[in-house]
């Protein structure tokens, strides 16, 4: 496939991601400057690492919400892990759901934290699958021996 | 000018020279993608870098087992010429690990750097009452990192005094 048209793809991917629909922020390009011929996979290799962190403190947010008492300080710890994880690479939008998040914690709205952590679910689906359809055209560039267009 | 000779230096030195090339960070975060981020940050601007998972962790690797009183410690031939610390740790805070090495005399003249997400100015003017550098707010910049370099020149040369500003 031509470069060029591989590119402009990536070009509107990205774009996408932080400016139309603001899944990311700057500090995305933070993390994109930090990956150099020494290490060409760091930016993978860090989200991947953020998506099984981010599973498993689900899962723990999941297991805290469900117990017969609630534990909100708890919960408050697990939602502040999860943000601090999601600040330092740039996923705005998860961010932003953990502040509101918080906020219901601190109301001791059980039902209010359920749906932060239904919309958590839902927004990581649906970035997961677009940074996934990114780092794809990130590897038919590079396969076809093209570079990454400076951003 | 007769030199004196010396007598043992201990096998930890914080005060010896820096060189230019390469200052060794603890870098201290319970969360592992913050770590990962911090370690490549630290390496890209020439330091080099050791991290910890938690306090414990970090006193271990300073040699401090079971304990913070002097006499205790088995002395380390491990060189940190900064330590940079997130606040928020489950079990001991980085405030809490910050006390503890400014007990240790061999180890108290070592700049400790707080990281934090939350801006809260009670807790900013806490650390840097007990002794912190900087107290840096997270996400971490790399500027700020860059920054962390004359936090260590000067402890080296006092005449210079502050150089850094902070944010």
């Amino acid at each position: 496939m031509d470069v060029r048209l591989l590119q402009r793809q990536w070009v509107d991917h990205i774009s996408a991601l932080f400016f139309r629909e603001g899944f990311l922020d700057a500090q995305f390009t933070q993390l994109q400057q930090l990956q150099d011929a020494s290490t060409p996979d760091f930016v993978v290799e860090v989200v991947t690492l953020y998506f099984e962190d981010a599973d498993r403190l689900l899962n723990n947010l999941w297991n805290t919400l469900s117990q017969p008492v609630v534990d909100f300080k708890k919960v408050d710890a697990q939602v502040h892990q999860l943000k601090g994880s999601s600040a330092s690479i740039g996923a705005q939008r998860v961010k932003n759901t953990c502040v509101c998040f918080i906020n219901c914690c601190e109301e001791g709205d059980l039902e209010a934290c359920f749906g932060c952590l239904h919309r958590l679910k839902l927004e990581f689906t649906q970035w997961k699958s677009k940074l996934e359809a990114l780092f794809r055209i990130e590897q038919q560039i590079v396969a076809a021996g093209g570079s990454l267009p400076m951003i | 000018m007769s030199t004196s000779s010396s007598s043992s230096a201990p096998a930890f030195d914080p005060m010896a020279e820096v060189d230019a090339g390469e200052l060794h960070v603890l870098a201290v975060d319970d969360c592992v993608v913050e770590r990962l981020f911090l370690e490549r940050m630290l390496k890209d601007s020439e330091y080099k870098v050791t991290t910890a998972e938690n306090g414990v962790r970090a006193l271990e690797y300073l040699g401090l087992l079971g304990g913070a009183e002097e006499g205790n410690q088995k002395k380390t031939d491990v060189k940190i010429h900064l330590i940079i610390t997130d606040y928020c740790m489950p079990g001991m805070t980085g405030y809490e690990l910050m006390k503890k090495i400014k007990e240790i005399s061999y180890l108290k003249e070592i700049p400790v750097v707080i990281m934090s997400s939350e801006n809260i100015p009670t807790r900013i003017e806490k650390c840097l009452e007990e002794g912190a550098e900087e107290f840096m707010l997270k996400p971490i910049q790399k500027s700020d990192v860059k920054r962390l370099r004359c936090h260590v020149k000067s402890l080296n040369d006092p005449s210079l005094g502050r150089l850094c500003l902070g944010r």
